[in-house]
């Protein structure tokens, strides 16, 4: 199984990754899902700055469940990749490496993860539980009055994921209508 | 006359409400284990088996099975000869809403309700969505409850055919919706199909007959089987990733129309339907 790094040492890491492959995922992820995206992208479209590095970043569209005492993290599975498809493309430009959720997306989806180098990860929709083994630590970056909306800092272990899109224009949902 | 006070109701609402987050009912679960043997699927047979590790690592573990923890939904069968002892709640609806704002906090579920124009979170996961039904049962009070995740109520359509569609026009309607949504709503899928009544009553039967799941002895069994033989020859497969089953089960509710119209509403539930109730 193939790991990955983020944020991403060389952009060129991502040219070995095809459609289907399993792959881990390491290192620090940031999270944001629907209200999040559309604070960064007002914020693009004032013209000021992020409150965020994107630069060779993943952002993996989840909105945890409370932490219970005594543990790292609660429930932390995929939301809804597509409902995020419009709000990605003004992200792409600063840097935006790779994106993680469940599901299928949109063509044009496709097309601009081509033009811009992106890949797109499918994790296990409603795995929650099993997925928060593989987050070692969780720490607020910005937009702490969304709740579990905020974008989020994780320190991820061999975060289990498949290649739904790669840099190469492929979509794993090709044959299967999202 | 039956009494009952509001602290039991809260009380068992939240057990309930925390109950069903963390633990699948048996018969729901049944459905996985069985699918997870005909699967041949590479993807979807190991989507299967993380989904079966992730049952386990919650209920063990006690953490949501999954993060959306859902809007609850509740229904409350209520007989006539039953007497609420309020204490200092104003009425049953606040009740409830209490015991959803317990079980909420206690078991570390997400706040996932806003306001939907303004997005401001209520931070308490109320109000909860709640229908009251009329028991012929003098002394009947049971509240059946859901934690429905909006993956895959955003997949549920609803539509008024013509009435002559008829039977080959409800088929359609549930085979289309089920190819549209695809991998989004986390197949494979529990669906609720209801027919008939106004608009409204409609949407209400398809969120009903999701709490009717695992019943073989209805009205409609046959049909219902047929149809999700149909569905299931669409390849979805579980998590969209391909395969034989894309849908676990649908169950129909139906209720008489006007001669003009035919609504249809069908309401998806992903895998993780998590379904409990209580009497007292």
């Amino acid at each position: 199984m193939k790991k990955l790094y983020f944020p991403l040492k060389e952009e060129k890491e991502l040219e070995k990754i095809r459609v289907g492959d399993e792959v881990l995922i390491n290192g620090e992820i940031l999270t944001a899902r629907d209200e999040a995206h559309r604070k960064l992208v007002e914020i693009i479209k004032i013209g000021r700055k992020l409150p965020v590095n994107l630069k060779n970043s993943l952002i993996y569209y989840t909105g945890p469940s409370p932490t219970p005492n005594g543990k790292i993290v609660g429930s932390i599975g995929p939301t809804t990749s597509k409902r995020m498809d419009e709000l990605t493309i003004p992200l792409l430009k600063f840097g935006l490496k790779a994106t993680m959720g469940k599901g299928g997306r949109s063509k044009e989806i496709v097309k601009a993860f081509k033009r811009f180098k992106v890949i797109y990860l499918i994790t296990f929709g409603g795995c929650g539980a099993y997925l928060s083994q593989f987050v070692k630590k969780i720490e607020l970056v910005c937009f702490e009055e969304l709740g579990p909306e905020a974008i989020y800092k994780l320190i991820v272990e061999n975060f289990p994921a498949i290649v739904g899109i790669d840099i190469f224009g492929n979509d794993f949902f090709d044959k299967i209508k999202v | 006359m039956k009494k009952i006070y509001s602290n039991e109701i809260i009380e068992r609402m939240s057990e309930k409400l925390i109950e069903i987050n963390y633990k699948l009912p048996d018969e729901i679960k049944k459905y996985i284990e069985d699918a997870y043997f005909v699967e041949k699927e590479k993807y979807s047979k190991k989507y299967l088996k993380i989904i079966l590790e992730n049952l386990k690592y919650a209920e063990k573990n006690k953490i949501p099975i999954c993060q959306d923890t859902g809007l609850t939904i509740v229904f409350v069968e209520l007989g006539g000869e039953v007497n609420i002892e309020l204490g200092n709640y104003k009425n049953l609806v606040e009740v409830i809403s209490e015991g959803v704002k317990m079980g909420s906090q206690k078991g570390f579920l997400r706040k996932s309700v806003v306001d939907p124009i303004t997005r401001k979170n209520t931070e308490t996961n109320t109000p909860p969505i709640i229908h009251f039904l009329i028991s012929e049962f003098k002394e009947k009070f049971k509240i059946t409850l859901i934690s429905k995740g909006f993956g895959s109520e955003n997949a549920s359509r609803i539509k008024m055919l013509n009435p002559t569609e008829g039977k080959e026009g409800i088929e359609n309607f549930i085979i289309q919706t089920v190819k549209e949504s695809g991998s989004l709503p986390c197949p494979p899928l529990f669906i609720g199909v209801g027919i008939g009544g106004s608009f409204e009553k409609s949407a209400i039967l398809s969120k009903y007959a999701l709490t009717k799941i695992g019943n073989e002895n209805s009205e409609y069994r046959k049909w219902e089987k047929k149809i999700v033989e149909k569905i299931n020859k669409l390849g979805i497969g579980p998590g969209g990733f391909g395969g034989k089953i894309t849908c676990f089960d649908l169950k129909i509710e139906s209720y008489p129309t006007h001669i003009a119209g035919l609504p249809v509403a069908i309401n998806i539930c992903c895998w993780a339907h998590r379904v409990g109730s209580f009497e007292l």
